[in-house]
């Protein structure tokens, strides 16, 4: 049964890859009586910001979500596309363009003073829960417009035939249905969040888990302190891991969500004006900050320090790598079994996992010499769920269409999946690795635990680059980071989609 | 001559009993949609296991035989050609694991010559008229060269007078090569047009096969209630 021993033997290494760092974490993390008032408070504040993100952001969604379901404009699709981007999007680079905008010396500081609006400082909780919303606010109203597409047309027609209130009858019962999902899931990522808090939290009050978890390894190195915080982070993540999966909507990556529905009702000039000023304002909340990095970044681009470019190519390979490996990993496991392998990374942080390798390394190896192989495991360990999501469609319909023509014709093992399955399932590979290779790209997570001096991605050295306030090459480094991680993405999203016309 | 052995197979919700031999050039199953017609050609197949009994070629059992060694080639309702694949990729596929050869690739031609399509090869399934896909699905059971050809309502999707078209060269094609085949049929005008025989599968048993003329012209009560002149 050779068939078979190719997927266990993958789903077994899998498991492996997260269990057995998680257990060195537990091994040597202890048990809750070793936390203390800091660790708890650094809990505290974890559930907090991210019960505060969450919320905000479902809140913020819905008069959006409400707006783009209702009208057409212009541009709307392009609108809607832009909002799955974030989840591309490198978390160093929107924390350049949010300080841009909100930052001390920032576009709505520069504008408020003058009128005597009180100064805004973006560094500390505010900053966090800010980043955050910028990141889920667009995840949010994806899945909150799939709420408002999945209410059948007929509906629609019917209230309108009936003069019945929309908001009533259906947009209030729908989304008292959606939105515990959606709070779920943006509370469960903002759990795990740790690029954000390290680059505008700290501090007693503004101190993730995550974040602890950094600071036990790079200012007191503690390894024992860093091992209790991981395994906090695990109970955590695990919790709340199960807690999403049973309230969680499907299908974040939707696509058709440009699709547009006739609408009889919110043709008053009110509605009108304010669906229009509740799109605008998401829209510029989500591009300025975007444009910013791209302004702010051009003048620097000529004069970057040699650091720069060697980051670039390093993370390059990292991403491709990462890639590699978890396509790898991935066509075995595409099968229900396989997926709960797989799931069983999204559970657990990528700082978790990082945290027990670098526990189970540390007495074998210099961790700086293995922090880019480390990185681009956890990378891969931490893809593999959503590019099993991905894949696992396209696999089902490509056997349900041609799993009887391939078994007549004798087709079977290597071959059926060079001739039939690998080429069916095309498009969804390249989406998936073009996702793996922007999000490995834009990591900033485990490589911050083991990196030293010379072995730094690009996102950590923008994240040094802004420590040391070289502000100039740091924006000018998160351009060539975005053009890279959207090129990543756009380049296998297209390979995927192939020449068509030949 | 086609044999099935007190062959029972899960249709649905029920089971379904078998107990009868095929011999005539072209049976047609007749019978309400979801009474197992289709599942009964694919337990022939071999898609699907029987819960128990046997299927006999000749005399030979090949019950537990994969689907790509037993003597048999399926046109399916839908899915006949690899829709990534161009023509000439899709028929070589029947005959070989690699590139086509001189010789081989002379056959594919010659193949679709006989089903009337001539130079298609270099295309993609989705360039060609649904009655030309139809073509070359036949053309690919050609090329297989199995004496048992069973047909799973391949040309539905045609229109009255394509339909008619294909099945004549179907039943063209297999008295030239010599094949028996068994078709599913909703439309009795299909079965009475090339099946010399038929056998009624409903309430979850699969009849004798009886001349077909005879059959359509006094049904028996099940397949009359289908007819609906009961």
């Amino acid at each position: 049964m050779a068939q078979r021993a190719l997927p266990i033997t993958t789903a077994l290494l899998v498991a492996g890859m997260v269990i057995l760092p998680v257990t060195a974490v537990l091994w040597r993390g202890g048990g809750p009586g070793a936390l203390g008032p800091a660790e708890w408070a650094a809990l505290r504040f974890t559930l907090w910001q991210a019960a505060v993100s969450a919320a905000l952001s479902v809140a913020l969604a819905v008069p959006v979500a409400r707006g783009l379901a209702r009208r057409t404009f212009p541009g709307r699709g392009t609108l809607i596309a832009l909002m799955g981007a974030p989840f591309i999007l490198p978390v160093i680079v929107a924390i350049l363009g949010l300080l841009a905008v909100f930052g001390g010396s920032g576009l709505v500081n520069r504008i408020g003073a003058p009128l005597g609006v009180p100064r805004l400082d973006i560094y500390g909780y505010h900053g966090v829960i800010l980043a955050h919303v910028f990141f889920n606010l667009p995840l949010a109203v994806r899945l909150l417009l799939q709420g408002w597409l999945d209410i059948p047309a007929e509906r629609f027609r019917l209230a309108a035939a009936l003069d019945a209130p929309v908001w009533r009858v259906l947009e209030w019962p729908m989304l008292r249905r959606v939105c515990p999902g959606a709070f779920a899931v943006i509370f469960v990522i903002c759990l795990g969040s740790f690029a954000v808090a390290l680059t505008l939290g700290g501090g007693p009050r503004a101190t993730t888990v995550e974040l602890a978890i950094y600071q036990a390894f790079r200012f007191d190195f503690d390894l024992g302190k860093a091992a209790t915080l991981a395994a906090l982070q695990l109970v955590l993540g695990l919790a709340a891991g199960a807690f999403a999966l049973r309230v969680a909507p499907s299908g974040g990556f939707g696509i058709g969500l440009d699709r547009q529905r006739d609408r009889w009702d919110g043709a008053t000039p009110m509605a009108r004006a304010a669906d229009g000023l509740w799109i605008t304002f998401a829209a510029a909340f989500l591009l300025l900050p975007l444009l910013s990095v791209a302004v702010a970044g051009l003048p620097g681009l000529a004069q970057m320090p040699a650091e720069v470019w060697s980051a670039a190519a390093r993370s390059l390979a990292l991403a491709l790598g990462a890639t590699a490996l978890t396509l790898a990993l991935a066509l075995p496991l595409l099968t229900a079994p396989g997926e709960t392998a797989a799931l069983l990374g999204i559970a657990v942080s990528g700082l978790v996992l990082g945290t027990g390798y670098f526990l189970l390394l540390q007495p074998i190896i210099r961790p700086g010499d293995v922090a880019l192989p480390v990185t681009m495991l956890v990378n891969a360990l931490m893809a593999l769920p959503f590019v099993i999501r991905i894949l696992r469609p396209g696999l089902e319909s490509a056997r349900a269409d041609y799993g009887r023509l391939a078994a007549a014709l004798g087709l079977s093992g290597w071959r059926l999946w060079r001739i039939v399955y690998l080429p069916r399932l095309r498009r969804p590979l390249g989406f998936a690795a073009g996702l793996t290779a922007a999000l490995s790209m834009g990591d900033l997570g485990v490589i911050t635990l083991f990196a030293d001096g010379d072995n730094a991605t690009l996102p950590l050295q923008i994240y040094r680059l802004m420590g040391s306030y070289q502000m100039e090459a740091a924006r000018a480094a998160a351009l060539l980071l975005l053009v890279l991680s959207l090129g990543l993405f756009w380049g296998f999203d297209r390979g995927g989609r192939g020449h068509v016309a030949a | 001559m086609l044999q099935l052995d007190h062959l029972t197979f899960r249709q649905g919700s029920f089971d379904l009993a078998a107990d009868v031999t095929m011999s005539a050039p072209i049976t047609a199953l007749v019978g309400p949609s979801g009474a197992g017609k289709s599942t009964l050609l694919n337990v022939i197949a071999g898609f699907i296991p029987p819960a128990s009994g046997r299927v006999l070629w000749r005399g030979q059992d090949i019950t537990v035989l994969p689907p790509a060694t037993r003597p048999v080639a399926m046109l399916f309702q839908d899915n006949n050609l690899f829709a990534h694949l161009d023509i000439g990729r899709n028929l070589a596929l029947a005959l070989t694991r690699k590139r086509p050869n001189e010789a081989e690739r002379a056959r594919i031609a010659e193949a679709l010559a006989r089903v009337g399509l001539q130079g298609v090869e270099g295309r993609k399934p989705a360039e060609l008229s649904g009655g030309q896909q139809s073509r070359v699905a036949l053309a690919r059971v050609l090329l297989q060269a199995r004496p048992l050809m069973l047909l799973d309502e391949p040309f539905a999707a045609l229109g009255p007078a394509l339909k008619h078209d294909m099945l004549d060269l179907v039943a063209e094609v297999a008295s030239e090569k010599n094949l028996q085949v068994i078709m599913v049929s909703h439309d009795p005008q299909d079965a009475a047009r090339i099946a010399s025989e038929a056998a009624v599968v409903a309430e979850g048993r699969v009849d004798l096969p009886t001349p077909t003329q005879a059959l359509l012209r006094d049904p028996p009560p099940a397949l009359a209630r289908y007819l609906g002149n009961g």
